[in-house]
């Protein structure tokens, strides 16, 4: 009876040992064992891989390594590869190097040059929407309004929103015929024959350039605010209440307190947020897929999809790379820009 | 120069009532101290002073004019939070530039007035510096600089000596006095440290529970305190509170006396003391007992001079003694100062 007592002292005195790493009380504790005989669970148990920092790191990491290995630096190389190279889709091997002629073909493409038009329009115009709505969204909900809750959840619903249900709804707004935004437009005299953007009696969102390009941009930022604000709203919680008060007493209004206190300090936060957004935005083609797939003619091309459309659907799968690889600098650029700009500010 | 006047000034949060209609009056050129403990409305009085707060009732006046109507920014307020508030993106210059910017001011006088600022406190050498880059006294000297960059009417404090060590206090303490003392602006400082609170100022506001207990100089609050808050709020140790023949009898613990070490003459009350426990504070002794019968076994702090804490040993019962003009006596029912009675 002793005997199990002591062990048992033992065992508590090995749960400790575990959280301190003492090894000599550890091997203390097999001795015990040993003279008591009990019927005990082994060691290894207690002290099993969990508690090596080197297995348990490496187990922890190996998932986000095969994932970057397999899903992205291994296309990323066969895409190298591809792009010089004279595959397609019904052929799709690696046979014959024909250097940058796939390069230079994709760039003598009328439909390429709309594509890369297009693409840079698209991502400047969301990136500067987008900052202007953040920054008033965050502003917005810093304060307290009575149905602030209610706000909020109505401000956070289309990033939980499936794209693809999104899309239904954005589509039936921009209905060549039914478009509800047409409706209120012919009902208030703004639309129709004889008025200011008639004389037709819709407007063709999807069905123009330039309209069709504004649609993307603003279903792109209508997309990407919720992210942006809540990013962003973390870091204006998290601004001490004493700045703005003490800006106040010290005579500031306003847009000085925004300009000059607000804005300096979610600079930052507000970069990175609208850095990474557009990286989203400059390689993602579900939005025009969806809408205008390009059209009318090649107008509201980009690039991600005229990859897609040339390589996958047009069976080219080598130009279609080379179409790929003309996002990666862009896209490299703005991931080491807003990773720097991350870790400065860590500092 | 200016008058602070504080009338009927109440603020209710909910059900919740921070502040139960105080009156206050500061004096021209005044150093006013609130002290009181925590929760007890002082901050919220001081929001309201400042503007970052509406009241439910009362108004606030500033050289007889009201100001309650007016946000912060047109009160002419300057005040020194806690945390320092120091803009952390801008350097100092700009930080004490930024009351400037915001009046308009041109940037010649900018200059001028920044430099004037930097010097009285002694900061010019840190001017380019991000607070980041500061100690807690520096960047404490950055808040005033930036306070009285612009002349304010009146100067609000929040326990700005909070957050520095010990050892910087007494220095940074000593600053803000003599920055008063050469600025001359009417200064509302808000503490909870009753010490800093005697020390600092003219006059003294001792609040509790929403409502100003009393107000008068430190030496007032000391020797008259109005009631049994006060008395046992002011002092280190606080002033002894005993309950005796259906009233409070109260003295300070520095005031009573060994029998032995007292002529037989004195005009004095006297009891016996079960000492508990000594201890040595340096020029004094502190010693912990319990008053034995008529008092009730009430505990008891004595403030012993080294010259008669050789007859005092713990675990004995002796006489002490208080000159009767050394006890003050309260209402039990109220609290409030009463008429001596005998002892």
């Amino acid at each position: 009876m002793r005997r199990l007592r002591r062990s048992e002292i033992l065992q508590e005195g090995a749960r400790f040992c575990v959280a301190r790493k003492d090894v000599s009380l550890r091997d203390e504790v097999k001795v015990g064992r040993g003279a008591g005989g009990q019927k005990e669970p082994p060691p290894a148990a207690r002290i099993g891989l969990a508690d090596r920092d080197g297995v348990v790191g490496t187990i922890m990491l190996a998932p986000a390594v095969v994932y970057v290995i397999g899903l992205v630096a291994l296309p990323f190389v066969l895409a190298i590869g591809l792009s010089l190279s004279d595959a397609t889709v019904g052929n799709p091997g690696i046979h014959k190097f024909v250097g940058l002629s796939n390069f230079i073909s994709a760039v003598h493409d009328a439909a390429f040059l709309f594509a890369l038009r297009n693409s840079i329009i698209i991502t400047a115009a969301t990136l500067v929407l987008l900052t202007i709505l953040t920054i008033l969204q965050v502003e917005l909900l810093a304060r307290n309004f009575p149905g602030k809750k209610v706000a909020e959840i109505l401000l956070i619903l289309p990033w939980a929103m499936p794209v693809a249900l999104a899309a239904v709804g954005w589509l039936w707004l921009l209905d060549s015929e039914f478009s509800p935004i047409d409706w209120i437009l012919r009902a208030v005299g703004l639309l129709g024959p004889g008025t200011a953007l008639g004389p037709a009696n819709n407007l063709f969102y999807l069905g123009r350039e330039w309209l069709g390009l504004g649609a993307i941009v603003v279903i792109d930022v209508w997309r990407t605010l919720p992210l942006s604000t809540i990013i962003v709203l973390a870091g204006r919680t998290a601004i001490p209440n004493d700045l703005f008060e003490q800006a106040e007493l010290d005579g500031a209004g306003y847009f000085r307190i925004l300009f000059q206190i607000t804005l300096p300090a979610l600079a930052v936060l507000l970069i990175v947020a609208i850095l990474f957004t557009v990286l989203v935005i400059f390689g993602d083609m579900t939005v025009v897929a969806l809408t205008t797939r390009g059209g009318p003619g090649y107008t509201t091309e980009i690039l991600p999809y005229w990859a897609y459309l040339k390589g996958i659907q047009g069976g080219e799968l080598s130009e279609g790379a080379a179409i790929a690889l003309f996002l990666f600098p862009v896209l490299l650029a703005a991931a080491i820009l807003a990773l720097r700009i991350a870790y400065r500010r860590e500092e | 120069m200016a008058v602070l006047q504080v009338r009927e000034l109440a603020k209710h949060f909910g059900d919740f009532k921070a502040l139960k209609g105080v009156d206050l009056t500061t004096r021209e050129g005044e150093f006013l101290t609130i002290v009181g403990p925590s929760g007890c409305g002082k901050t919220t009085l001081m929001r309201l002073i400042a503007g970052l707060e509406t009241p439910t009732a009362g108004d606030v006046f500033l050289d007889g004019k009201p100001i309650t109507p007016l946000p912060p920014r047109a009160r002419n307020i300057a005040m020194v939070f806690q945390s320092y508030a120091l803009y952390p993106h801008m350097s100092v210059a700009d930080n004490i530039a930024f009351p400037l910017k915001a009046r308009r001011i041109a940037k010649a006088e900018q200059d001028r007035l920044i430099h004037w600022a930097a010097g009285i406190l002694g900061i010019e050498p840190l001017l380019h510096r991000r607070p980041a880059r500061l100690s807690g006294g520096e960047k404490q000297k950055v808040a005033l600089a930036r306070a009285i960059v612009r002349k304010p009417s009146l100067f609000i404090f929040d326990e700005p000596l909070s957050s520095l060590d010990a050892q910087v206090r007494a220095v940074a303490r000593a600053e803000l006095r003599q920055l008063h003392d050469r600025t001359g602006v009417t200064t509302v400082y808000v503490t909870h440290d009753q010490v800093e609170a005697i020390g600092l100022g003219d006059r003294v506001a001792v609040m509790q529970a929403g409502a100003l207990r009393q107000l008068g100089s430190p030496q007032q609050l000391y020797n008259e305190p109005a009631n049994t808050f006060v008395a046992g709020f002011i002092g280190t140790p606080p002033m002894n509170l005993l309950e005796h023949d259906g009233r409070i009898v109260g003295f300070r613990p520095e005031h009573v006396l060994p029998r032995a070490a007292t002529p037989k003459s004195a005009d004095v009350a006297a009891f016996f003391v079960r000492i508990e426990r000594i201890e040595f504070l340096g020029a004094e002794w502190l010693a912990y007992g319990s008053v034995d019968g008529q008092f009730g076994n009430a505990k008891v702090l004595f403030k012993l001079r080294p010259e008669t804490i050789g007859e005092v040993k713990p675990g004995e019962v002796q006489e002490f003694v208080v000159s009767r003009r050394n006890l003050r006596f309260f209402s039990k029912e109220t609290g409030m100062r009463a008429a001596p009675a005998p002892i």
